[in-house]
């Protein structure tokens, strides 16, 4: 094992910032605000060697928005792009200067949206200073000096100088007031799909994940929570344990948990394996699916609702139908389940505490780490790595709560906590479970009057964040639904609507899941669209189309994805299509979908064809990576994925019993990336919404069969 | 004491014969390449080559590794990102977050090294590792391309 012999404050992790030009944020001293390298600001950062380092406040964890963003950036710089690299910006010093760095939080497709104007502005003021440093040294007005690819040029003269000559001067000219950007249709880096910047390093074993972390000194740790949400630790017996190779120390963790500390993990893990733990499981220790399931069709006709959308007279417009449709649908629970574990390094002492670790918030963790520490933040740091998946999950901080306790009891001593899997799955933050009543109303034409859509179900900011809820009622239900806004708008015309969401919470901990309650919204909106549509003796194209005339995105979308997905021709002996569309973090997204179902019921997912409409499309390949990926993680879910409760806990804790979608099962994916510009919407998530609708209706069309909720494995699909 | 020979170089390690090689690997060796994920075989995250085949590294005790015997980690597959799938991956950008590749890379390696060709039905049959990030299908593509420039024998 290679040592790494160098003080703690301002060690390197392994040997990505040395290998592949790639730095992690780690590498800058703590509360040293790299003095070694003096920045142009906050986002700029130039290397004498004409390295550019693009600060990144957001988190990377697949999505690619570290690359998006250093394109951002870059574009406005004038930066060379074959010389930029990026580095994590630390939430210690987030604190100290201001939120220079603004809101690290990654979530809801914000990674590019939310930030593209202030680091914009960065690259931009950073490349102006660097024309005055120029223009200054040369004696000539800087209105006759041109950045281009990371060199300032005088026209007159043609002298030249490249940044890295210029960085020193640059950091000391006053930062322009008013800096204007180029019009995106003038982009040259921007806008281009560009290869990742963070690909060499996970190639060979280089990157270093917060699972990875090495600390000189340190120790490591396994934990196990009470598996019955909201049970706590009625005892343990350390005793049995503390002779087994390499254990140090068992420590209770809060008053749920208890961890065992070793030389190294899997020694911590064999121990807390041979640990006996008495658990007081509390009230939850009755509650199993059944019983929420009898709680949420409760809600499917209760009287009270909060209201999300509402139009017309949806009552009468049932009751004076042609024609009424009525169908109810579910979406269960499910696990973020990253490939990589939850874990997290912390070093406490009675002054400083540091963390290393995955986190989709770095102000969170580090408001986390203070917190547990006992220490006011400007005493603590996060130290930020790219993460092995999040999809929501690690926004939450529970982790670095439990190993920041840990360290405290080790005082001086670096501890890693890593979950074992079996951990992870039975302390998810889960997708919330919800039901849906739908009642549709078509007149004698077959035109769809009236909508009753109920939700029923779990509210993730009942849990996450109360201050959220607006007098009780849980915005963020009504996702894709909304009458107007620019997040998520339903984009029918139907003149007699109502979507209203009975909120009936379970003592199960929700979580934001990638595409959060879009998945669910569109699942039932978008086949109960199909199952009208049928009922009305119309195509499920032509039927959307109508009810979109006046949503011009919303129907670009759909009708781009029908098109290309060759909706309205015939399709090979065999295979059936299904459309759907949505809209959801400012994007507009729609999808067609081919099937096959053999006579014995095995499906088949053949193709999938999907626009995406997100204004403005900062790196189109990555894009195509994200509704690929967004697909696998919402055909998994459509497939197999269902968390269930027992006894107050979850069945399932490791992939034999949750399974997920591998390669056999992964369709053709073909990406419409259609910017149509004048907006910025996100792209981590949007097209998940359409991936489980579109295959629903097209199983629909193939079976006669109308599957209202997933998982379909264990669903016969044999065609009636 | 448990005698090891990783990427061509012996190791001795004083650890329990009943750890898997995956935790001898990340911790008493130092290289953290190979991933866990699951510690059931199921994901193939910890995936290594072990005398050429590939192996799920979280569910072999130590003590089943014989001393001759060739293990290979993503650290050793090639130097400089030099093998012929390293080389495709970064061309088509496989990797999202990353975390399953060295598994994924190290399955695809030995799959092409028995079958240098492979069809697309035996790319799908011999790749069973997890990737949460979908890359599914570029990591069959990028076998594809790879198998082109692939030696034969």
């Amino acid at each position: 094992m290679k040592k790494i012999d160098t003080s703690r404050r301002g060690f390197l992790v392994g040997s990505v910032a040395a290998t592949a030009g790639f730095s992690l944020g780690f590498h800058v001293p703590f509360a040293a605000a790299a003095n070694a390298t003096p920045e142009i600001n906050a986002w700029v950062v130039i290397k004498p060697d004409d390295t550019v380092i693009v600060r990144i406040a957001r988190a990377e964890m697949g999505q690619g928005t570290l690359t998006g963003l250093a394109q951002l950036v870059a574009e406005e710089l004038e930066a060379d792009w074959s010389k930029v690299t990026t580095e994590f910006a630390s939430p210690n010093q987030n604190v100290l200067r201001n939120r220079v760095w603004g809101n690290f939080a990654t979530g809801g497709s914000r990674g590019i949206r939310d930030s593209h104007d202030y680091v914009r502005k960065g690259g931009a003021a950073a490349r102006m200073m660097l024309v005055q440093a120029a223009a200054t040294q040369w004696g000539v007005p800087a209105t006759e000096c041109k950045a281009a690819k990371g060199i300032v040029t005088h026209a007159g003269s043609s002298r030249s100088l490249s940044y890295g000559k210029l960085a020193e001067a640059a950091a000391k000219v006053d930062p322009p007031k008013d800096v204007p950007l180029k019009d995106p249709k003038d982009w040259t880096i921007a806008g281009k799909p560009v290869n990742r910047l963070d690909t060499k390093e996970k190639l060979d074993g280089s990157l270093v994940y917060s699972i990875d972390v090495k600390v000189p000194g340190m120790l490591n740790a396994a934990i196990r929570d009470c598996p019955v949400f909201g049970g706590k630790v009625k005892s343990f017996d350390a005793a049995k344990v503390a002779g087994m190779r390499g254990v140090r120390k068992v420590v209770p963790v809060g008053d749920t948990a208890v961890a065992v500390v070793a030389d190294t993990w899997w020694q911590a893990k064999t121990a807390l394996d041979a640990l006996p733990i008495v658990w007081d499981e509390g009230p939850n220790a009755k509650v199993s699916s059944d019983t929420i399931a009898v709680m949420l069709t409760e809600g499917l006709t209760a009287e009270q609702a909060f209201v999300g959308n509402q139009a017309g007279d949806v009552k009468a417009a049932i009751a004076g139908a042609a024609k009424v449709v009525e169908a109810t649908y579910s979406f269960p629970y499910q696990h973020h389940v990253t490939m990589e574990p939850m874990n997290a390094t912390a070093l406490w002492t009675a002054d400083r505490c540091e963390v290393w670790t995955a986190t989709q918030n770095g102000e969170a963790a580090l408001a986390t780490t203070a917190d547990a520490a006992g220490l006011p933040l400007a005493k603590c740091e996060v130290h930020r790595v790219i993460l092995g998946g999040g999809f929501g999950r690690r926004g939450m901080s529970d982790f670095v709560r439990q190993a920041v306790n840990i360290a405290k009891q080790m005082p001086g001593t670096p501890v890693k906590l890593i979950w074992s899997r079996e951990e992870d799955m039975l302390h998810g933050r889960y997708h919330p479970v919800t039901m849906c009543r739908m009642v549709g109303a078509l007149d004698k034409d077959g035109n769809l009057v009236g909508l009753h859509m109920r939700l029923s179900g779990q509210s993730i900011l009942a849990t996450v964040n109360p201050q959220g809820l607006q007098n009780g009622r849980d915005p963020v239900a009504f996702q894709g639904l909304n009458s107007s806004g620019t997040e998520g708008v339903f984009g029918y015309a139907i003149p007699n609507l109502l979507i209203d969401h009975a909120m009936r919470n379970t003592h199960v901990p929700p979580g934001f899941w990638r595409g959060v309650n879009n998945n669910q919204n569109a699942l039932y909106l978008e086949s109960f669209i199909d199952e009208c549509a049928k009922a009305a003796g119309k195509d499920a194209l032509a039927f959307r189309q109508q009810m979109l005339a006046n949503s011009p995105r919303h129907l670009a979308v759909l009708n781009a994805a029908a098109k290309q997905g060759g909706w309205g021709t015939p399709a090979p002996e065999g295979v059936h299509r299904g459309l759907c569309q949505h809209m959801g973090y400012g994007s507009y997204v729609a999808s067609c979908a081919e099937v096959k179902v053999e006579k014995n019921g095995k499906l088949k997912i053949l193709r999938i064809v999907a626009a995406t409409d997100s204004g403005h499309a900062v790196n189109p390949q990555q894009i195509a990576a994200q509704v690929e990926g967004s697909f696998a993680y919402g055909l998994s879910a459509l497939l197999h994925g269902k968390i269930t409760i027992k006894d107050g806990r979850v069945e399932q804790e490791n992939f034999d019993t949750y399974p997920v979608l591998l390669m056999d099962e992964m369709p053709k994916v073909e990406a419409i990336v259609m910017p149509s510009g004048g907006f910025w919407g996100g792209v981590g998530e949007p097209t998940i919404f359409v991936a489980a609708p579109a295959v629903l209706n097209a199983i629909a069309a193939a079976t006669g069969k109308r599957v209202r909720g997933g998982p379909i494995s264990g669903v016969d699909l044999k065609p009636v | 004491m448990v005698r090891l020979n990783i990427n061509g170089k012996q190791h001795e390690v004083d650890v329990d014969p009943d750890t898997p090689l995956l935790w001898v690997i990340r911790e008493q060796v130092g290289l953290t390449g190979t991933k866990y994920g699951c510690g059931i075989a199921a994901c193939g995250a910890c995936t290594v080559h072990l005398d050429g085949a590939a192996v799920r590294s979280c569910s072999l005790p130590v003590r089943e590794v014989k001393a001759d015997q060739k293990i290979v980690t993503i650290e050793g597959l090639s130097p400089n990102l030099t093998h012929p799938l390293q080389k495709a991956w970064l061309e088509l950008d496989v990797p999202q977050c990353g975390y399953c590749q060295s598994g994924q890379l190290m399955a695809a390696a030995a799959l092409i090294a028995a079958s240098p060709k492979p069809t697309e039905d035996e790319i799908i049959a011999g790749m069973t590792n997890i990737c949460r990030c979908g890359t599914y299908n570029r990591i069959k593509a990028a076998i594809q391309l790879a198998a082109g420039d692939v030696k034969r024998g």
